[in-house]
């Protein structure tokens, strides 16, 4: 089932492109992985996509029923969450606030979803441990449950192994993957990390100022842009 | 001791100064978690200082100073909260709208009430509230018991949503829920709860209120429900408290209150060494 679908769209700031003409359809338990160097405008298009931001041109269409507000977004760790005073129950529930409305409370069944994803993610033995005494990746999959409770089957992950060392990066990409492939979430993710696109994804959206190319990843892998990017960056990993 | 206070609380003054005091410092406590939260601590202190400049320039013109203090205020709140899309932001925004106001406010009053005699007394009460909850009227109760009962609706109907708002701001506007609003409702909640405390109770105290509450509850609680509630236990403890102090030792009650305040600080600050850090 096709959930999301790009026209021709181009982002950027007040009116003024930075990636032009990007075109993709994404399926439902499709893995896209978004890839780009610095300044290419991948933050830009996320935000797009999240409507954070107006396209400057083009179309983004999303299937029947699926509401805007329902990606859940992963996005990246800010000051003011270092010592926040939360529980990591409070801030995984907090997901649910787009099911609310004007309601002014969480209803019995939030609170089971929440507690539902937070075991999906074998994170619920912390539920009432407080966010800011959690180590970087367990913090992060507490926001990625958040991420969940608020998703509907599609999630948007901003650099998800940002900060992370190496095991623990390894660990959340398989996370990442297994979500993917056991519980059936669609999966867009922005990352700097080209080997573990390559190795997880199931598409490549690269995007670069002469423009973009959409495939999966073994028709990215024989693409004159591929072979470019993938040669500069990882050599021989290719 | 006990008998002395007894004897205190079947004056009027005394009855109205705790309920006034008790009721802003609850709003205040309520208030201030969220705005430590969004690095926000010192608004309090620009606020009040925005309300002066406003209140000067109303005696100025004989108009009732809260018609003048309140928009200003709020104005000035609304701009200093709108989030990510300000252009002068955070602290440097708060000292210039602060001392400009401050400045400003003791000009025009310098300049245009020569028939003013006790300019600086007028000046001090409105900075220190030197004297000023100890002299409410029966209307100026009603005023924050009506206050007191908004802000803490608002607390009550939107806490998930402000938690959501000041967790992550960007996660909360991307999954629908109206970030500007809340914004919104903060900015306009904090500047009439400082406007109508700095009447009453001082430009000093008011941001003290706001502050440490949120602070002390901060050190002990990791949840931000235990926070929200310790802020608002704290802060009626220690305005209470400050206000019997000052009545027995005749101590100036602003002065008397933030000092204790200070103190179960110091006392949290120590609960959370000896309990090894609030990474526990």
């Amino acid at each position: 089932m096709e959930l999301l679908s790009l026209k021709n769209v181009s982002v950027g700031y007040d009116g003024k492109a930075v990636a032009e003409n990007i075109s993709f359809s994404l399926n439902s338990g499709d893995y896209l992985c978004i890839i780009g160097e610095n300044g290419a405008g991948k933050s830009t298009l996320m935000k797009t996509l999240l409507s954070l931001k107006a396209p400057v041109s083009g179309e983004i269409r999303f299937a029947d029923g699926f509401l805007k507000t329902q990606i859940g977004y992963l996005p990246q760790q800010t000051d003011v969450q270092k010592d926040f005073p939360a529980t990591v129950f409070e801030v995984a529930l907090s997901g649910c606030l787009n099911e609310c409305g004007l309601r002014p409370f969480y209803s019995k069944a939030q609170k089971e979803k929440a507690k539902m994803w937070l075991e999906r993610l074998d994170i619920l033995q912390y539920r009432k441990r407080s966010y800011r005494a959690l180590s970087g990746g367990q913090q992060q999959r507490v926001l990625l449950a958040r991420a969940l409770c608020a998703a509907n089957g599609l999630i948007l992950l901003d650099e998800p192994a940002a900060g992370l060392d190496p095991i623990v990066t390894k660990n959340m990409y398989e996370l990442i993957k297994s979500l993917n492939e056991e519980s059936g979430v669609t999966v867009i993710m922005v990352s700097h990390d080209l080997a573990a696109a390559m190795k997880y994804a199931s598409h490549i959206l690269q995007i670069s100022r002469s423009g973009a190319f959409f495939g999966t990843v073994s028709e990215y892998r024989n693409s004159a842009e591929g072979l470019s990017f993938l040669g500069k960056e990882v050599g021989d990993d290719a | 001791m006990l008998e002395k206070l007894v004897s205190y609380l079947q004056y009027d003054f005394v009855r109205y100064a705790l309920i006034a005091g008790v009721l802003i410092a609850l709003c205040a406590a309520l208030l201030g978690v969220s705005l430590v939260l969004r690095r926000c601590s010192l608004i309090g202190d620009g606020l009040s200082h925005v309300a002066f400049g406003a209140m000067t320039v109303a005696m100025i013109f004989s108009v009732a100073p809260m018609y003048v203090s309140l928009p200003v205020t709020v104005l000035a709140s609304v701009l200093l909260l709108r989030g990510d899309r300000a252009k002068l932001r955070g602290d440097s925004a708060v000292a210039v709208l602060s001392v400009s106001s401050l400045a400003i406010g003791y000009l025009l009053l310098n300049v245009f009430s020569k028939k003013t005699t006790n300019l600086s007394g007028d000046v001090c009460s409105i900075l220190f509230g030197s004297t000023s909850i100890l002299t409410l009227k029966l209307s100026d109760v009603i005023t924050c018991v009506v206050l007191a009962a908004a802000v803490v609706t608002v607390f009550a109907l939107f806490y998930n949503k402000l938690f959501a708002v000041t967790f992550d701001e960007t996660f909360a506007r991307a999954t629908g829920t109206k970030t500007s609003v809340y914004n919104l409702i903060l900015a306009v909640t904090t500047a009439v709860v400082i406007v109508l405390s700095v009447n009453l109770v001082g430009a000093l105290l008011i941001s003290a209120l706001i502050v440490f509450p949120a602070l002390c509850a901060m050190r002990i609680f990791k949840s931000y429900r235990g926070v929200m509630a310790a802020a608002a236990v704290i802060s009626v403890f220690c305005a209470a408290l400050g206000i019997f102090v000052s009545i027995i030792f005749s101590t100036p009650v602003g002065s008397t209150i933030v000092a204790c305040e200070l103190a179960v600080f110091v006392i949290c600050i120590i609960i959370d060494l000896i309990k090894g850090g609030t990474k526990k």
